[in-house]
């Protein structure tokens, strides 16, 4: 898998900083991450973590006071952090899209479905032409196995169920082939059976368009069913990444290890993270060690003092912690 | 189409025991003040019993039920609003009173109304869109100043700078022409237009942190249609809401501000007419006003369902 794809998106050092009044919070705080090409990606973490805030620093819309201090992130080789503003519209919702948690939210409530659509679809292929439009519109919804696209095109968001809004999200999202699509929690704020639905969909929209995903989510459930590869975040850095399948039969970061021993056995499902005992640390105060380290069974003087960097244990499976120097990994023997 | 028609009808009807009521206030006002209308139209010598004959045609020596009665059943019947007692007026149709003064009063009331939306819509916008910087707090320092100013009082002002000091405008409005309106009717409006900015400020800031807003700017829409398309629209909704609201309110200004411009509207109409204990006059003009508020409820439920389309008429 890592070796047969191209990387999509390759976000170095990413920082994003909120700055408030009471102080500065770093909410991502030097994040390394590649996305392949056919490649769908798991971020898992606590609340709070900076999942959704690495997702909008890669379409550049952290919300006020927020904003990217520091990093580079390339979309197939351009570095979008030098984009002008009006590029940048040129990548959003054409090249990378993104869907949100709460489909009940995220619809203008006064313009109907065809209206949403129409307007994506105009702005990023240029078609004006109503009858066209029209057409276009309808692909979009069938892409998404609405049943009866039509009448939908003249509904409002209120009319329709929170699985249509999804379905109607993810539309919109996909209606202009994006090489990457960023779903922030799609299923958190739908029922179990249609959560299911939602994701079978997902895998296979982006599967027959060839796109990649980022999945983010609470629910490691999820993730083993969707994702080739996961990410492990914990107070604004990446702590590991590593393939799904062996993530969860070979978890290294003590902090992974905690989330994996509480995650239920085959069959079972759990909605959220389990609990590691003790609290995140406080991100607007700067920490020079490993930000796990007062929750950490193994910790050693060294945690507090110097920040872990991440090594490469297996091929493909990385972590950041002192339990695995550098160099002592699987390169050693 | 037929749906708003039945709507209307019955918000209309619902209307009515409201209006009554408002009548019914206003009369047992009148008649607790105890002021006497015949002793202002009598002639100067007329002897007590004169003055009783007069009470006795009029029939204010009635009990309050049987005065009442005998109003809305006119009212009802006839669709007769009675005669004024006042002494230049005495014995015309309050009815004709009222078509002589309304369009004046319409007229205040629409510039006014207009005046109002055409500097607070904007206004909230722009202070919305710089939120927190000194132009935001600069406007809505104008607002609070605005909104904790007496109407009466703003008139005063604005009748010193622009009438007194400059002679840009007439200060009176007795005449009723164009010029003489501005000065009423930018009185009533700014009023108004404080409290509209301070509205649509605070809508347009809370729809601006919807997802929706987000998730449109996610897909590449450019700024200027996410705010106004989309944002504008959402921030508008609650703006419309009370519109109605309004319009009651700018009945009760048009009042306190025709008083002071001597705007020849219904408002001075029902101000000289207490003050001539003209009882019928009086009747008829708070009729009217009263039904002012509720077609501006109406005006502002319908405009609402046309903008929402979450709201169902019904
Ligand atoms: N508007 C804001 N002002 C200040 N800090 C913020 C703001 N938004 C986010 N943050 C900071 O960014 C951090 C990461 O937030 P983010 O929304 O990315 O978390 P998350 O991992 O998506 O959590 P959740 O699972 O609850 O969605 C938060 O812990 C918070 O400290
Ligand atoms: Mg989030």
């Amino acid at each position: 898998m890592i070796a047969a794809g191209k990387p999509l998106l390759e976000i170095r050092g990413l920082r994003t900083q909120f700055f408030l009044h009471e102080g500065t919070v770093t909410a991502l705080d030097g994040i390394d991450l590649t996305i392949y090409e056919n490649e769908s990606l798991g971020i898992v973490g606590e609340t709070g973590c900076g999942k959704s805030m690495t997702a909008f620093s890669v379409l550049r819309l952290v919300p006020h006071p927020g904003k990217i201090t520091d990093g580079s992130i390339k979309f197939k080789g351009l570095e979008l952090m030098n984009l002008t503003e009006e590029q940048m519209r040129g990548i959003r919702g054409r090249r990378i899209s993104m869907i949100f948690q709460d489909p009940s939210s995220s619809l203008d409530p006064v313009f109907n479905i065809g209206s949403q659509l129409g307007e994506v679809i105009s702005l990023h292929q240029n078609i004006y032409d109503k009858d066209a439009l029209k057409k276009k519109t309808i692909e979009a919804l069938k892409l998404v196995r609405i049943a009866a696209p039509e009448s939908v095109l003249r509904q409002y968001p209120h009319e329709l169920s929170g699985g249509m809004k999804q379905r109607i999200m993810i539309a919109l999202a996909l209606s202009c082939n994006p090489s990457l699509l960023i779903a922030d929690e799609p299923t958190t704020a739908l029922d179990v059976t249609i959560q299911a639905q939602i994701l079978n969909l997902l895998k296979e929209v982006i599967r027959e368009a060839g796109s990649s995903m980022i999945l983010i989510t609470h629910n490691l459930g999820v993730v083993a069913e969707t994702c080739d590869r996961v990410c492990i975040m914990y107070a604004g850095r990446i702590v590991e990444i590593a393939e799904t399948f062996e993530l969860f039969g070979n978890p290294l970061h003590p902090y992974a290890k905690g989330l994996l021993m509480a995650f239920p056995k085959l069959g079972e499902q759990k909605e959220e993270l389990a609990v590691v005992r003790g609290t995140v640390p406080n991100l607007m105060e700067p920490f020079p060690g490993c930000p796990f380290v007062d929750r950490c069974d193994y910790a050693t003087n060294v945690c507090e003092r110097v920040r872990p960097t991440m090594v490469e244990v297996e091929p493909g499976h990385m972590v950041a912690c002192h339990l695995y120097p550098k160099g002592g990994g699987w390169q050693d023997g | 189409m037929a749906d708003l028609l039945s709507y209307i009808v019955r918000k209309l009807l619902l209307a009515i025991p409201v209006i009554l009521l408002a009548t019914l206030i206003v009369f047992l006002i009148l008649y607790l003040y105890g002021a006497d209308p015949i002793t202002a139209v009598a002639p100067p010598h007329a002897s007590a019993e004169d003055l009783e004959a007069l009470r006795d045609k009029y029939g204010f020596d009635e009990p309050f039920p049987i005065q009442y009665g005998k109003f809305l059943k006119r009212l009802v019947f006839d669709q007769d609003l009675g005669t004024s007692v006042a002494r230049g007026t005495l014995n015309t149709d309050v009815s004709y009173l009222i078509e002589q003064k309304l369009p004046k009063t319409l007229q205040l009331m629409a510039i006014g109304l207009t005046i109002s939306y055409s500097i607070g819509i904007p206004l909230g916008i722009y202070a919305a869109l710089r939120q927190d910087t000194l132009k935001d707090r600069g406007v809505m320092v104008f607002t609070l100043v605005g909104y904790a100013m007496p109407s009466f009082w703003l008139g005063i002002l604005l009748m010193m700078a622009l009438a007194v000091y400059t002679n840009i405008l007439p200060i009176g409005g007795t005449v009723g022409g164009l010029e003489n309106i501005i000065l009423p009717a930018l009185t009533l409006g700014l009023g108004n237009a404080a409290l509209t900015t301070r509205m649509m400020r605070s809508s347009m800031l809370e729809v601006k942190r919807q997802d929706y807003i987000t998730q449109l700017r996610s897909r590449g829409l450019p700024e200027r249609e996410v705010i106004f398309k989309h944002a504008l629209r959402n921030a508008l909704l609650p703006v419309i809401t009370v519109i109605g609201l309004d319009i009651g309110w700018f009945v009760a200004g048009a009042v306190v501000v025709e008083t002071v411009f001597s705007w020849p509207g219904i408002g001075m109409l029902v101000i000289n007419s207490i003050a001539n204990a003209d009882f019928p006059t009086v009747q008829g003009c708070i009729l009217v006003l009263a039904l002012f508020v509720v077609l501006g409820n109406l005006v502002a439920d319908i405009l609402y369902a046309f903008v929402d389309p979450r709201v169902r008429l019904g």
